[in-house]
């Protein structure tokens, strides 16, 4: 979005046109839905390939899922684009700003979902809250939260391990973001900041008016289009192999192979998941088509999930950028908290389920 | 006029300077334009989200690769 006042250019179509064109757009796209097992079953069937041999299995899989994502994605990343475009880093500090622990801790998770962020950001965005007075813990839920529960996280879930995982998935991650800051909050480790960033701390101040930025409808949907645009952009091929190694997994691992590893019995299982998590780095888009085969196979969900958290959300390369404003211990006391918190959900979850 | 892109070199902060560049080219302005990758320099400018565009020492752009049509607005 810009600073400078955004006025309509002429010979634009009008604000209900759009919103006609999106209804339509809705409609269609339901009606496509509907129809994607019988196209991909009929691809399969034209193949020649036995649907019931292991290629037909993996095939089948691989031309239902692919599809279903990018719907799915299509509409959900649109929706999240035209949302967010309600939400800016400088109003959610300004929301954030002088809050208390706890309440503070809780609306860092929320606005961590709603508001864009790009992990490229994440050093001006931690710094731009710590300065406005933000309490370091609430400034944790907020940079917990935003990777972690992201809507392409979410929607991949839904479309390809289904709806309770993706609301279960959602609510825990928020859990751990709003404990783990609170933690983190309570142990006062404003001194393990790097000292440039601590000076700006001890010197905030409350920060300014926000200019908010005056868009229109029209504005909303095309940030809409553009969040859709962008995310498939960079994601499109993590989809596709990801898919494609979720594929291979359905219809050549054999079933009882993960039981064995991944299974609930294990209680090692989940550490050790944790474990491999953290320096393998790929989107949600990447490790979600895996999680789905993984799950297929026996593998126990507490497992699955702590594994995918913990890839989305203790990835080495966001700790090094994040290792210009906090030193290795602040990081240290960052992954021990967040790790724990995963851990538990890991637990629970294979306990429970 | 002095132009300066704020960003850690991000791909849509190079996407950012590419444009300018590109438009100044097209327009024939004289723009000097500067990328700016450090990050207690970009945190002084009280940007949150990078890419940001800074003209003449004031902020006109945060958090997105701006369109063509705003780059030709502060070119001309």
């Amino acid at each position: 979005m810009s600073v400078h006042a955004n006025e309509a250019p002429q010979g634009e179509a009008p604000g209900w046109l759009w919103s006609a064109g999106v209804v339509a757009f809705a409609v269609v796209w339901w009606l496509v839905y509907g129809q994607l097992i019988a196209v991909s079953e009929w691809i399969v069937a034209v193949l020649p390939v036995d649907r019931h041999s292991h290629t037909g299995e993996a095939l089948a899989f691989f031309f239902y899922d692919v599809p279903k994502v990018m719907m799915l994605l299509t509409l959900i990343v649109f929706a999240m684009g035209v949302v967010r475009s309600f939400f800016s880093p400088e109003r959610t500090r300004a929301l954030l700003a002088g809050k208390r622990e706890g309440v503070g801790n809780v609306m860092a998770a929320g606005l961590g979902v709603l508001t864009p962020f790009c992990s490229c950001s994440a050093v001006p965005l931690f710094i731009g809250l710590v300065s406005a007075g933000v309490p370091l813990g609430v400034t944790f839920s907020f940079l917990i939260s935003a990777p972690m529960v992201n809507e392409v996280a979410v929607v991949l879930l839904f479309g390809l391990v289904g709806w309770k995982v993706a609301v279960t998935y959602a609510a825990l991650g928020l859990i751990i973001a709003i404990f783990a800051g609170w933690v983190i909050g309570r142990l006062h480790l404003e001194g393990w900041l790097q000292d440039w960033v601590r000076d700006i701390h001890s010197g905030a101040s409350a920060p300014g008016a926000v200019e908010g930025a005056r868009l229109t409808l029209v504005d909303r949907y095309k940030l809409g289009i553009e969040a859709v645009r962008e995310i498939f952009g960079r994601i499109w091929m993590w989809i596709i192999l990801g898919i494609g190694m979720g594929a291979l997994i359905h219809g050549y691992v054999p079933e009882d192979l993960m039981v064995r590893i991944m299974g609930a019995d294990q209680w090692w299982s989940v550490p050790a998941a944790v474990a491999m998590g953290i320096p393998m780095y790929t989107n949600a888009a990447g490790v979600i088509p895996i999680v789905e085969a993984l799950l297929g196979k026996g593998a126990a969900l507490g497992t699955v999930l702590a594994f995918m958290m913990s890839v989305i959300a203790l990835s080495l390369p966001e700790m090094i950028i994040l290792r210009q404003v906090l030193t290795l211990r602040l990081i240290g006391v960052f992954v021990g908290v967040v790790g724990i918190g995963i851990l538990t959900v890991g637990f629970i979850f294979n306990i429970l389920f | 006029m002095e132009i300066k892109v704020l960003g850690p070199g991000c791909a849509k902060c190079k996407a950012t300077v590419d444009l300018i560049d590109t438009v100044a080219r097209e327009t024939g302005a004289d723009v000097q334009l500067t990328k700016i990758e450090s990050m207690r320099e970009i945190v002084g400018f009280g940007v949150m989200s990078t890419p940001g565009v800074v003209i003449g020492g004031k902020v006109v752009h945060v958090g997105s690769v701006p369109s063509r049509d705003q780059v030709k607005t502060w070119l001309k």
